[in-house]
């Protein structure tokens, strides 16, 4: 039971990911693999700034800086040079491994009695995993309202519309180049905030972190949909976080019944593939019944 | 208005499926007119229309708007000067976003866009203005996403988000063939207030060939990438479909095959 709040917690940081995740995969339309290079790439650079002496609010907002450049890396390859948006994303991904290795000079990175995030906060109650739920879902709040305010703007109509129908926005007289790179950047920035808040919550950063992220988003993403629905652009922001919460929740129980927690990812791309797969599945079976009925 | 100088496109030069599509066509718009487009499938209107509008560059050949030179323009840069329509009425709107949400893109047309919030009470009244105009019943469903609109409704939408930034140009390709017969009429109607209330410059691409001669006052009539028939003014005002037909034989000469009676 009282695996509930640090569950909860870990659900909240992972949902930064969530919602950038949710900007590419169904605001833009694109399956953008960068968030498996740029969540590592936050947890580094805010790692080795904590590490130098840093405070952690500066050192999260340089790691969200990297992560945008990382996305506008990815949204010139596929805007500028015309390389899928899928390979796009996966040269920037495998770009990064690399220098997330230099960012931080070795693989792994501990934050061992070094402040963070959460310890600066420790006046907010003596659970240190109270204090993470806390600044966590502060952290949340501030990231959906600020989201929501953009994306009701005239520039995040713009990116909105790109995903919908880019002939429709173009023929308005939007730079299409432009908003995708945009969309990429603010996406790929909140998962490197992501990475950042959960390197400082594990108390380590590493560069094997980022490896299934853009599958945990999906999930999160899916289920959030599934469960809460997507009937407002509001709505679409809270069903995310939760479902990044849901799943979080999924895996403990999982886990705690007992499976091995080496086949997570498996079970995690599973759940993706069979919720993708549903829709699909679904009309199957309404055919079938309809034909039955014929 | 429109300057069309010697313009030739060809699709996949040098290839098996090379396509010339427009072979040294030159037009001239005045401020105000409303042009008919007809021509059999493949004579290359649309390809004249997506090479005024920029979907693509043409291999030779000028377009200006208003004396300015858009040859080299990207396409979303010319439509600060285009308003658009297209055939397939899921392609000028945002089927996911409201109906507001459209509107309000439409209205900021060739304006960079800012921080400013898209939408407010009064501009919604605006909105609800223009909508009740169209005399579809959609005043009270600003809220609705497009998507739920039936082809008809997003067309009329369409024309309205195309003609609201008051383009100096109007393109409408086919905009009523995918619609039934009377909801095409009401767009038609609707095409017909707005062009002529509004006095814009249109050009405007049928099949049906009765609309072509009912609708504004002039009419070209394209054949293999060119334009063979151009008439204006009274002259166009008393010609019939069995008169067009003639012409049409006329200037094809022994160009003339039996598959280029293209039209209804
Ligand atoms: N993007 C393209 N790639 C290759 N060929 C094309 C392309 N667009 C048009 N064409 C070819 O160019 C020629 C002219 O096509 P266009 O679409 O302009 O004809 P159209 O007059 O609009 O015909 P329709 O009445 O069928 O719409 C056709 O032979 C067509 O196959
Ligand atoms: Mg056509």
């Amino acid at each position: 039971m009282d695996l509930i709040i640090p569950t909860i917690s870990q659900g909240l940081l992972w949902s930064v990911l969530a919602i950038g995740v949710y900007l590419t995969f169904r605001v833009l339309d694109v399956a953008d693999l960068t968030v498996e290079g740029s969540f590592p790439l936050g947890a580094a650079v805010a790692a080795s700034l904590l590490v130098a002496g840093w405070s952690p609010i500066p050192a999260i907002f340089v790691a969200c800086f990297a992560g945008m450049l990382s996305g506008v890396v990815t949204g010139i390859l596929t805007t500028k040079f015309k390389i899928p948006a899928l390979l796009s994303g996966i040269l920037t991904m495998i770009a990064l491994y690399s220098v997330n290795l230099r960012v931080m000079g070795k693989a792994n990175l501990p934050l061992l009695r070094i402040d963070t995030l959460f310890t600066q906060f420790g006046w907010i109650s003596e659970d240190p995993q109270m204090v993470v739920f806390a600044v966590g879902l502060f952290v949340v709040l501030l990231i959906g309202v600020l989201c929501y305010w953009f994306f009701g703007t005239e520039i995040g109509a713009a990116i909105r519309a790109t995903g919908f129908n880019p002939n429709m926005i173009r023929a308005n007289g939007v730079n299409t180049d432009v908003t995708i790179i945009l969309g990429l950047l603010l996406s790929n920035g909140l998962v490197a905030v992501s990475g950042a808040l959960v390197a400082q919550s594990n108390g380590f950063a590493d560069v094997g972190m980022g490896v299934g992220t853009i599958v945990i988003g999906l999930a999160s993403v899916i289920i959030g949909e599934v469960l809460f629905g997507t009937a407002s652009f509001w709505r679409c922001l809270i069903s995310v976080v939760l479902g990044s919460v849901v799943y979080r929740i999924v895996i403990a129980v999982v886990l705690q019944m007992g499976m091995p927690p080496n086949d997570l990812k498996l079970f995690t791309a599973i759940l993706v593939a069979a919720a993708l797969a549903l829709p699909l599945l679904q009309g199957k079976v309404k055919e079938r019944r309809r034909r039955a009925v014929d | 208005m429109l300057r069309i100088e010697n313009i030739a496109k060809t699709f996949n030069p040098g290839t098996i499926t090379e396509k010339v599509a427009l072979t040294g066509l030159s037009l001239h718009l005045a401020p105000g007119e409303f042009v008919t487009v007809i021509g059999g499938n493949g004579a290359g209107k649309s390809t004249l229309m997506n090479s005024i509008a920029g979907t693509f560059f043409v291999d030779r050949g000028k377009i200006f708007i208003d004396g300015e030179d858009i040859t080299r323009w990207p396409e979303y840069r010319r439509a600060k000067y285009i308003g658009r329509v297209f055939q397939d009425p899921m392609m000028g709107t945002a089927a996911g976003m409201m109906i507001e949400e459209n509107l309000a893109i439409a209205e900021r047309r060739g304006r960079r866009p800012t921080l400013a919030w898209s939408s407010s009470e009064e501009k919604r009244q605006e909105y609800r203005e223009l909508l009740l105009s169209l005399g579809l019943g959609l005043e009270d469903r600003l809220e609705s996403k497009v998507g739920l609109l039936s082809g008809g409704q997003r067309q009329a939408l369409t024309l309205l988000m195309a003609t609201m930034a008051s383009p100096k140009l109007l393109l409408l390709d086919e905009h009523t063939a995918a619609l039934d017969p009377k909801t095409a009429a009401q767009v038609l109607r609707i095409t017909k207030t707005i062009v002529e209330g509004r006095n814009l410059t249109t050009l405007m691409i049928t099949h049906n060939m009765r609309d072509a001669l009912a609708l504004g006052n002039r009419l070209i009539m394209m054949y293999e990438g060119r334009i063979l028939i151009d008439v204006a003014g009274e002259e166009k005002k008393r010609l019939t479909v069995p008169d067009l037909l003639k012409m049409f034989e006329q200037a094809a000469g022994s160009e003339m095959t039996s598959d280029s009676l293209l039209l209804s």
